[in-house]
């Protein structure tokens, strides 16, 4: 059936910011719909609130509008925009839930909007938790024993029937907030609450437990002709219990017999014939009894899902384009397979290798939040992996996380354990769960013993005891001398540095002899080398080049081999030589080619910015003629989208991997360049192996990165260019630390060195809290110092991104942050242009930005930070590669920066391009967005420590109505009336007062702990006062939890106040009442209380913005 | 590839091979049984389901190259056998089998391949051998498993020489029932089994035996038949005598051309007797020949559970255009281009255009490619066997 003329405009909802549950992944499908529709001829239009997404670009839809993703700010594009169609499936939970709301309000209705790809009902019956259950007692599937509550005396009722322990799941949230799995009584009343409190509908799912079962999903797509295919099937390693973003996963399923997997699959399809997804990509997941096979269908997703973009990488197979041509109309035979080019889309794909996922956790930003995995999904990205088998696919996914693993590291702390130990770690579902495992094999203890405790298929146990018994052998007696055996270890996915730690280990010298040693030249190492075969990863890779070991590039094609495949998108593995030499099928090109290293697993400090800045470098390269090759691994990004590069390697970013893929790429053609600087720290730190084997680095060199970021270094320079730092230390040891506080004056900023996003970075005010710093969150030692920084108190912090040729600096874009400097620049509100600073004061950054990249020498990208106070402007830090803020200032100034940085890298001067725009009309204001939700029991308050898992941008003509958009994208809703709660640190007395003048004149009832209220009366300002928790009850938590408090402005300085302050942040979180720790922040949500009411806001597109 | 042929040397503890006709000799770890067998090499692209594949007589003196690199994780059981006669001869994988984990293994799946006779090959690059399988056809080949790795390999390149290959071969003698068998089995449900064919069933079908899938019959009892299966060179008289309301032609091993020498003037009587008919893969094949089509042998085969099928021309009504995911295991095929008046081209693969379904004009009988038995792969495709089943009586 041909594609629909009887509408001609779409209106894409996108997913909002990146937050746990919701990533990247929807950045993919979204902009892979747009492109898909604009192929087609429909005139799109896009509503996300983040910035740093592709799909936001102007170039891909016709109307992008950068605004929240709510109901009623979605209604005004509607009235303004009068789309034909709604297409709501590519945008997450948040644009089905907004979709939902638009149909409930009657706006669709109103504006004669079509909802396409999935029907309102359609929706309803999926998510809604009873309809979803009697449809699938319709079609003969069972459900686990369950029951709908309301209230949590309905919850009591129910769990008698159902038992303990109990699967508690709210209806229509994100990623299963608010759940939970309850063991007792007590328990299951305190996880009923909170989720009947996370659950927009009030209803939770009181569930029979199914813990320890195993744990499948299906991707499925049906078109409007009622052809259903199955793309992929996934089967968890971990059971039941683990939410399944939480998982570690391998597609496709291995375990099931096909007459098993028939079942699954004819399940899966009447689910979507049942719940009635008309057309494009659902999820369906199931948990089966491994003692009898006994199917339970857990749920369905009526879209494209986490799921759908890891199967969508795992197979080649492109679900959300697709899922975007039927929804307009065509049939899975009409469209063509692209990896193929010959073949339809109405196949199921067939693999010929295995995928393995692994999520990245980040509970060490939380602390306070226990690092344990139940039904509530924790972590913040994740990395995907393929093999031609299990074992090589796993270990290339440990080393692919980025967590400092070369594989299965050994779990030092259950070194020597007793069983019991272990097996009481292994019962705890954590995010080291998978090494324990392998430690637990190492340790002695059988595969039934652990089977018993973690529930894992006995499959994958033997795969994993399997590599701990190979590296046994290599401990035992060094590297295999020959290619056949090196190869069966490389083929067992074994790095070069793992292979190199376990080889130095068969020499038996103890304590680390040895390892230090091996690090030696000399007669002492080179008799290591001889005994262990290898002593470094180095060495490692020298034997196998000597031995003509070297993984091979195979093909992603869909359709294992039957086909070939025009799409150069490849993996890495060692394979037999069965024909004489192993086949590779990279199949190098000719041309001039540049490399462009990705980011890895997205993380808190690493996220989709640096996907956005790798896939502008894709675009801008190759627009410049280059062919241009990216390698990354993390499954959820448009850069690993086949089409975003000319070739794509799906590999770890590890110097081995990264050094055999360009040592195969340089076969043929001309290597221009490796781009490190685009994808955040992960590139950088190959930069140096990449250098060592003679690699041309494109744009900045890594001398000129580590000139930046070695604090020694660094220091020199700034001195000989005269600019001003704030004073600042480097300490070895406890003692040289608390001199050098001693010394610059409390407060000051202790953190790591070489750290992204502010790891353990902390303020501290005194010698006991530097102490229990420097015990507590690092490490001090010879190899990583700890830096001490003069902190400077109510400093505003500026963020300036400028690019440079060697010829010319351009500044892009000045940013002043609205949290004052101390907050990490991460997690801080700013707004571009600056709103509030004097222009000579800009113009000095800037002045000091040009200097700075003269001097690294900068080709491309480079963000400056600076902090202003009483008029003087100080250098915080340098990076010479592409910021987070690079796609905010893009978005906001309208210029492609990191396009046009790419091409300056390849050789291009800024004098052939447009000057950047600096004179902006309007006002834009970064947000930031956090996971304390998430995380029960972790402090929700900024610090130097970023925390913040994705960005909103706020965008209007001025500072109150874009801020307030900022906070509305943010999912924070301003208050019109009500009571605010005050209390604020000395210093910030004076600096509340406007705020609270605001409130008061907006009609607010203003309360304030007693310092608080004294000082805002004597200003004549009529404040109640209200108990501290420490002065006894009724107090403000009381206030809080009663639903009494609107809105909350809260600072504190030092840690006792800090801590004193933890219960009313805790309760505000709880209840979701907009909080703001600093006085900046609460100025400005004042002021746009003050300026406007949400119906008042206005939407307009980019397009029409940069006109 | 016109490339020399292969001939690296035998590695450590190598004890197994595939010897290829032109001379190339491949290198892995024997499995299964010992001993070596000859045959034509095909892929597959299924990713379960192989105690099946290695069960389907269509396979005869094929061994099978198993493209998804992990076979055996499940085991063998009793119940996932396609046939108790002879299967494909052996296969070739990528790892080295594992220890099964499923709840319905009851053993092994090498000691299941040796208590079967057939040889397994480890340790190959799987992906390598299918590449070249679609490059340059699919080769004539012995496969040797030796626990000492010992082999006389000019003698197994010798043998892959001589051996005729499938084109012209009539396999179906080797495979088909030696006598009339009354079939019992029903269709298989998780926790229960198979079940009983009900004997009290109507319609009576007659099921010519080429070299069957047991889960064919199955699904007939389940449309609601009775089957009596008979061997393959069962006469016309003999087949009428049993009064069957239908006929049904089964899969089978081998070219059908050579079958069809005495299966074609059987079926073409039964076409004129206006006797109901469906035929599956060689059925199918058979059918188009009795009514005058061609058949071809095609460069690779369709081998596989993922392959697309599209309803085309008269008679689907609304469900014309609709595409069903199907089980295939066919080196032959009907040449749509051969199609005479009297036939209607009722299904295409939507991977190349070949045949996959014909019907006789103004008669009820039809025959389609693939196989809508399933077992192994997708189940869509049950709705032929109510056809059939549902047209008869």
């Amino acid at each position: 059936m041909p594609k629909r003329n009887d509408i001609s405009s779409i209106l894409v909802i996108g997913a909002g910011p990146i937050i746990i549950g919701q990533a990247c992944e929807f950045d993919y499908s979204g902009t892979q719909a747009i492109k898909a529709l604009k192929e087609e001829g429909y005139r799109v239009i896009l509503v996300n609130s983040n910035p740093a997404t592709i799909m936001t670009d102007p170039e891909f839809a016709d109307a992008t509008y950068i605004e929240p993703v709510t109901p009623e700010i979605v209604a005004k594009i509607i009235a303004k925009e009068k789309p034909d169609a709604l297409l709501p499936t590519m945008g997450g939970q948040t644009a089905l839930n907004c979709a939902l709301a638009l149909e409930e309000m009657g706006v669709l209705e109103e504006h004669g909007v079509e909802m396409i790809g999935a029907k309102a009902d359609a929706i309803d019956k999926a998510e809604n938790r009873q309809r979803f259950r009697d449809a699938m007692d319709k079609i003969g599937l069972e459900s686990a024993r369950s029951g709908v509550a309301n209230t949590i005396e309905e919850a009591r009722e129910i769990v008698k029937r159902t038992g303990l322990p109990s699967i508690i799941r709210p209806s229509f949230t994100l990623g299963g907030t608010g759940g939970g799995i309850a063991y007792n009584t007590q328990e299951f009343d305190r996880i009923v609450r909170e989720g009947l409190d996370a659950s927009p509908t009030t209803e939770v799912l009181i569930e029979e437990s199914l813990l320890g079962w195993k744990e499948y999903e299906m991707e499925v797509v049906r078109d409007k002709a009622d052809n259903c295919i199955i793309i992929c099937s996934i089967e968890n390693v971990d059971p039941m219990g683990v939410h399944t973003g939480d998982s570690i996963t391998v597609a496709p399923a291995l375990t099931l017999t096909d007459k098993e997997y028939q079942i699954m699959r004819n399940a899966s399809i009447a689910v979507l014939r049942e719940i009635g997804v008309e057309t494009g990509g659902s999820n369906v997941q199931f948990a089966v009894n491994p003692a009898d096979g006994r199917l339970i269908v857990i749920e369905m997703n009526p879209r494209v899902s986490r799921s759908s973009a890891l199967a969508s990488k795992a197979t080649g197979f492109p679900i959300a384009r697709v899922a975007a041509k039927l929804a307009v109309g065509y049939t899975l035979d009409e469209i063509t397979n692209e990896i193929t080019g010959a073949t339809p889309a109405s196949f199921e794909p067939t693999i010929d290798y295995v995928v393995t996922k692994i999520p990245r956790f980040a509970f060490e930003k939380f602390k306070g939040a226990e690092p344990l995995l139940a039904t509530a999904m924790k972590s913040v990205g994740e990395v995907m992996a393929i093999g031609r088998n299990f074992q090589e696919s796993v270990q290339k996914a440990l080393r692919g996380l980025e967590t400092g693993l070369d594989g299965f590291n050994r779990m030092v702390d259950l070194e020597g354990a007793s069983k019991d130990v272990i097996t009481a770690a292994l019962s705890k579902r954590t995010p080291d769960r998978l090494l324990q495992v392998g430690q637990a094999f190492r340790e002695g203890l059988s595969l039934e013993d652990i089977q018993d405790v973690t529930g894992y298929d006995p499959w994958f146990l033997r795969q994993i005891e399997g590599i701990i018994e190979a590296e046994k052998e290599v401990q035992a007696d060094g590297l295999p001398r020959d290619a056949q055996g090196l190869r069966r270890l490389k083929s067992m996915g074994f790095s070069d540095r793992r292979l190199a730690t376990l080889a130095v280990r068969s020499v038996g010298v103890k304590d680390g002899l040895a390892e230090t040693q091996a690090k030696r030249s000399g007669l002492l190492h080179d008799a290591l080398q001889a005994m262990a075969g290898a002593t470094s990863e180095e060495e490692v890779r020298a034997l196998r080049q000597k031995l003509g070991v070297n993984p091979v590039f195979k093909r992603i094609d869909s359709c294992a081999a039957e086909f070939e495949a025009i799409t150069p998108y490849m993996y890495s593995t060692y394979e037999a030589p069965s024909f004489g030499e192993p086949e590779c099928e990279a199949d190098v090109s000719s041309a001039k080619k540049i490399v462009i290293l990705g980011g890895g697993p997205n993380r808190i400090g690493q996220g989709i910015e640096f996907d956005y800045c790798c896939v502008h470098a894709c675009f801008a390269l190759a627009e410049q003629g280059y062919e241009t090759i990216m390698v990354n691994c993390n499954p959820e990004t448009v850069s690993t989208d086949y089409d975003t590069s000319d070739r794509l390697y799906f590999e770890p970013l590890t110097a081995e991997d990264v050094l055999e893929i360009l040592r195969v790429e340089q076969q043929s053609g001309e290597l221009v360049g490796v781009i490190v600087q685009f994808g955040g720290q992960t590139p950088l730190k190959l930069a140096q192996a990449l250098e060592d084997e003679g690699i041309p680095i494109l744009g900045t060199s890594p001398d000129a990165i580590d000139h930046a970021e070695d604090r020694e270094r660094f220091a020199k320079l700034v001195n000989e260019l005269g600019l001003k730092q704030p004073d600042n230390g480097i300490a070895y040891t406890r003692d040289e630390a608390a001199a050098a506080a001693a010394r610059i004056g409390y407060p000051v900023l202790l953190r790591p060195s070489f750290v992204l996003g502010g790891r353990a970075m902390e303020i501290v005010d005194s010698e006991a809290q530097l102490d229990d710093y420097i015990k507590t969150a690092v490490n001090v030692s010879g190899d990583s110092p700890v830096l001490v920084d003069q902190y400077l108190r109510d400093a505003i912090e500026c963020d300036v991104d400028a690019l440079c040729d060697g010829d010319e600096v351009r500044v892009a874009g000045v940013m002043q942050h609205i949290e004052e400097a101390g907050v990490h620049s991460g997690d801080s509100a700013c707004t571009l242009p600056p709103y509030s600073l004097p222009k000579e004061i800009i113009e000095e950054m800037e002045r000091q930005a040009e200097a700075l990249a003269f001097a690294l020498k900068v080709r491309g990208l480079m963000n400056v930070q600076f902090a202003v106070k009483d008029g003087e402007v100080y250098l915080i830090e340098v990076n010479p590669r592409a910021s987070r803020t690079v796609p905010f200032v893009a978005k906001a100034i309208g210029q492609p920066v990191a396009k046009i940085a790419a091409r300056v890298m390849a050789g291009e001067k800024l004098a052939d391009f447009e000057p950047f725009r600096r004179d902006l009309p309007y006002m834009a204001i970064k947000e930031a967005v956090f996971p304390f939700a998430r995380f029960p029991g972790s402090d929700p308050v900024l610090s130097p420590e970023m925390k913040s898992t994705g960005e909103v941008m706020g965008l209007d003509c001025a500072f109150e109505p874009a801020f307030f958009k900022s906070q509305l994208g943010a999912g924070m809703i301003l208050p019109q009336s009500g009571t605010v709660f005050v209390s604020v640190k000395n210093s910030d007395k004076v600096n509340i007062v406007p705020a609270v003048k605001d409130l008061l004149d907006c009609g607010f009832t203003v309360i304030a702990t007693a310092g608080t209220q004294k000082y805002l009366s004597e200003q004549g300002l009529a404040v109640e006062r209200v108990n501290k928790v420490a002065e006894g009850q009724p107090h403000i938590v009381d206030k809080i939890i009663d639903g009494e408090i609107a809105l909350i402005f809260n600072t504190t300085e030092g840690w006792q106040s800090l801590k004193d302050s933890k219960s009313i942040r805790a309760g505000a979180l709880e209840k979701k009442i907009p909080y703001y720790t600093t006085a900046a922040a609460s100025r400005a949500v004042a002021a746009s209380i003050k300026a406007l009411e949400p119906s008042q806001l206005e939407v307009r597109s980019l397009q029409d913005y940069y006109s | 590839m016109a490339s020399a042929p292969s001939r690296p040397a035998q590695p450590k503890g190598a004890t197994g091979c595939l010897v290829l006709a032109d001379g190339t000799v491949i290198w892995g770890r024997g499995f299964g049984a010992v001993g070596d067998a000859v045959g034509e090499v095909c892929f597959n692209t299924a990713m379960t389901g192989y105690q099946e594949v290695m069960t389907d007589p269509s396979y005869a003196a094929q061994i099978v190259t198993f493209t998804f690199p992990h076979i055996g994780n499940v085991g063998a059981n009793s119940e996932d056998v396609e046939s108790v006669v002879e299967g494909a001869v052996g296969c070739v994988v990528r790892e080295d089998v594992t220890e099964p984990s499923n709840f319905r293994s009851l053993e092994r799946f090498q000691e299941w391949m040796e208590k079967n006779g057939k040889i397994g090959l480890s340790g190959v690059d799987t992906r390598a051998l299918t590449r070249r399988i679609r490059q340059s056809g699919a080769p004539n080949a012995v496969i040797a498993h030796s626990t000492d790795g010992k082999f006389d390999i000019p003698a197994l390149i010798q043998r892959a020489q001589e051996w005729a290959g499938l084109e012209g071969m009539d396999l179906a003698v080797r495979v088909t029932r030696a006598g009339q068998e009354d079939w019992e089995g029903g269709y298989w449900r998780l926790g229960h089994g198979y079940g009983r064919a009900a004997h009290d069933a109507t319609p009576h079908v007659v099921a010519i035996d080429y070299g069957a899938k047991d889960n064919i019959f199955r699904n007939l009892v389940r449309a609601g038949a009775k089957v009596t299966v008979v061997p393959a060179k069962t006469a016309y008289d003999d087949i009428m005598a049993l009064k069957p309301d239908g006929v049904f032609l089964s899969n089978g091993p081998g070219d059908p051309a050579a079958t069809g020498e005495y299966a074609v003037p059987v079926i073409s009587k039964l076409l004129a007797a206006d006797m109901p008919l469906f035929g599956i893969c060689l059925g199918h094949q058979m059918l188009a020949l009795a009514a005058g089509a061609k058949t071809i042998k095609m460069h690779q085969g369709h081998r596989g559970a993922n392959h697309p099928v599209q309803r085309v021309g008269e008679g689907w009504g609304e469900t014309t255009g609709m595409v069903e995911i199907t089980s295939m295991n066919h080196g032959f095929a009907v040449d749509a281009d051969t199609l005479p008046e009297t036939l209607e081209q009722t299904h295409v693969s939507l991977f190349d255009g070949s045949n996959c379904g014909i019907a006789v004009k103004g008669r009820r009988a039809f025959g389609v490619q693939y196989h809508p038995e399933a077992s192994p792969g997708p189940q869509d495709s049950f709705y032929l066997f109510e056809k059939f089943v549902g047209g008869l009586g």
